[in-house]
């Protein structure tokens, strides 16, 4: 078994506050979104909801055993669909938008 | 930390600020394209830097992993209808979910090896190493979150692609107490995972139920109320990566998922302040309470227009300005293209087109501005319910497509009605409205429309293509 890094209550209280102010960021970035936009926003947010790819990547490449192994490259390829194909189709819909001008 | 540990966590920083200048960027119809690419690319960078960790020791599922999903997401991406939008966002966001799941998974896997093999050196410690407890939560919440958010995406998918099963919710007794019950049961589930660090059951038995419970939670929801559901379970997604993050203690993990839990709620709020309804209501499945105090006959009988396609004609004949008024039978029907060709055949008429779009109408937020973006309708002809509401006064012609609640004038009139209070389309002030619907059947609020019966409105029955159809061969006939 690999060691593993345990969460001190320094990181978990930092982890906290990076929390609670992203949050807040992201209710003040988004306050007025003209109709038009909810899909690509939803979708746009959609695909970065993708991101647990990072963590899946750690879980896939920490050579944790075999079980470990398999849950994070299963993570990996779901988390892979979530990010390229949200991305990917949120660039299609705002590009319909876009052509007639 | 080493130098390269800084680089990292400075490179994460980056893709954080990429990620909110997405967000920033697709509230504004200029900057959204540009918007969604820093999105990508802050994407990009987490991954690449993440590559460079130590603690990754094999790359070769990794780069099987990353090939096969880039292979599904792009496939599914470039091959979807338009129409089929919602279920695929309601796919991916499944996806998402569970890759939170599984990532929670395998490290409270890990962590209950640790803490077994620290018991099993020295039995005489009464307790897990420190921090095990906040990880342990973390995970359980990630795993909750993320299995609710994949088992309701999918009945979501499975309702939006209307798959024969689910078009009807299950019906089963007691539901309010059979999802307290499961409820409990995550309690209970919890406390036990936390007394028993060592034990990694807990958490497959929590994910479980928690998949039961996504199940139970988007069942009973019916169809004018999947904007909301699909809204939250965005928000849902974004948590359980949040979550994910305090496991991995990864600052990017927490702020994009909090930042996608943050926007994900926000859309909730606005779909259902435009039905008028609360968020507990659509999530417990309950109509407000309140009936109609008219039965179908009473509104409809020896009242009801029907009109056809040469008849609407005439009507354009000496019209000025038309108001297009779609809904989801629009989509259903596949329609779009038909009404771009009609508002071609209207505006070679030198006839005034504009579309009335109301915030719910669809099956997810924003649905019919991206159906009639799709047939290359210029987006300054749709117009926001509050700004086209004034000048159904000055419209000739209203054509109603496939809309029924969010252009019911009891929402007005009666304060019964469960849909009382509901922001409308005031159609019936325009001078004439015209609406193409397949029957009287009642729309998700199964309450008759009195528009429906009143003097100045035509049903022209039909499926919307084809009634659209009709109608251009008899313009273009007459022209």
């Amino acid at each position: 078994m690999g060691l593993l890094a345990v969460i001190t209550a320094g990181e978990l209280l930092a982890g906290i506050t990076v929390f609670v102010l992203a949050v807040f960021v992201g209710f003040e970035i988004i306050t007025k979104i003209p109709p038009t936009l909810h899909t690509p926003l939803m979708s746009g947010s959609n695909a970065i909801s993708g991101i647990t790819l990072v963590g899946a990547l750690l879980s896939a490449g920490a050579d944790h055993g075999f079980l470990a192994t398999t849950l994070g490259t299963a993570a990996v390829i779901m988390a892979t669909v979530n990010a390229v194909g949200g991305f990917l189709v949120t660039n299609r819909m705002l590009e319909m938008f876009r052509k007639k001008k | 930390m080493d130098t390269k540990d800084i680089i990292i966590s400075l490179a994460y920083l980056v893709s954080a600020i990429l990620f909110i200048l997405c967000l920033k960027g697709l509230t504004k119809p200029r900057t959204a394209v540009r918007g969604n690419l820093f999105g990508a690319l802050g994407m990009f960078v987490a991954v690449v830097v993440t590559l460079f960790n130590n603690n990754i020791l094999g790359y070769g599922e990794i780069i099987f992993g990353l090939a096969v999903g880039a292979g599904i997401g792009a496939f599914l991406a470039v091959k979807i209808e338009m129409t089929a939008m919602p279920q695929m966002v309601a796919l991916f966001n499944g996806f998402g979910g569970l890759a939170s799941v599984l990532v929670a998974g395998a490290e409270l896997l890990v962590l209950s090896g640790t803490v077994q093999e620290a018991f099993a050196k020295n039995p005489k410690i009464a307790t897990a190493p420190e921090g095990t407890t906040a990880m342990l939560i973390a995970g359980l919440l990630a795993g909750l979150i993320g299995a609710v958010t994949f088992s309701g995406s999918l009945i979501a998918f499975a309702k939006l692609q209307e798959i024969k099963a689910f078009k009807k919710p299950f019906d089963y007794p007691m539901k309010q107490a059979i999802n307290g019950a499961l409820a409990l049961i995550v309690f209970g589930l919890f406390v036990l995972a936390v007394s028993s660090p060592g034990s990694f059951w807990p958490y497959m038995l929590l994910t479980i139920v928690a998949l039961v419970l996504g199940v139970t939670l988007v069942n009973p929801i019916g169809g004018a109320d999947m904007p909301v559901v699909i809204a939250l379970l965005n928000s849902y997604s974004g948590l359980a990566a949040a979550a994910t993050g305090f496991v991995l203690n990864n600052s990017v993990l927490i702020i994009a998922g909090s930042l996608v839990g943050a926007s994900g709620i926000i859309l909730t709020q606005i779909m259902c302040k435009a039905m008028n309804r609360s968020l507990t209501h659509v999530l417990f499945g309950v109509m407000e309470a309140g009936e109609s105090s008219m039965t179908d006959d009473e509104v409809y009988a020896g009242k009801v227009k029907s009109t056809s396609g040469d008849e609407v004609a005439m009507l354009f004949d000496s019209a000025q300005r038309v108001v297009i008024v779609p809904g989801y039978g629009l989509a259903v029907a596949q329609a779009q293209h038909a009404v771009r060709d009609l508002t071609n055949v209207l505006e070679s008429m030198d006839i005034e087109v504009e579309f009335a779009i109301h915030p719910v109408a669809g099956r997810m937020p924003g649905h019919m501005n991206v159906l009639l973006a799709e047939a290359e309708i210029p987006y300054e002809q749709l117009k926001e319910m509050d700004v086209i509401n004034p000048s159904f006064a000055q419209t000739d012609v209203t054509l109603v497509i496939g809309a029924n609640d969010v252009v019911n004038p009891v929402a007005r009139t009666d304060p019964n009605s469960p849909i009382a209070g509901m922001p409308i389309l005031d159609v019936d002030k325009s001078r004439t409205v015209v609406v193409i619907k397949r029957s009287l059947s009642p729309g998700f609020a199964g309450i008759p429309n009195p528009l429906f019966a009143a003097d100045n409105c035509l049903m022209f029955f039909g499926d919307g293509k084809k009634a659209l159809l009709d109608l251009i061969a008899a313009l273009k006939e007459s022209m």
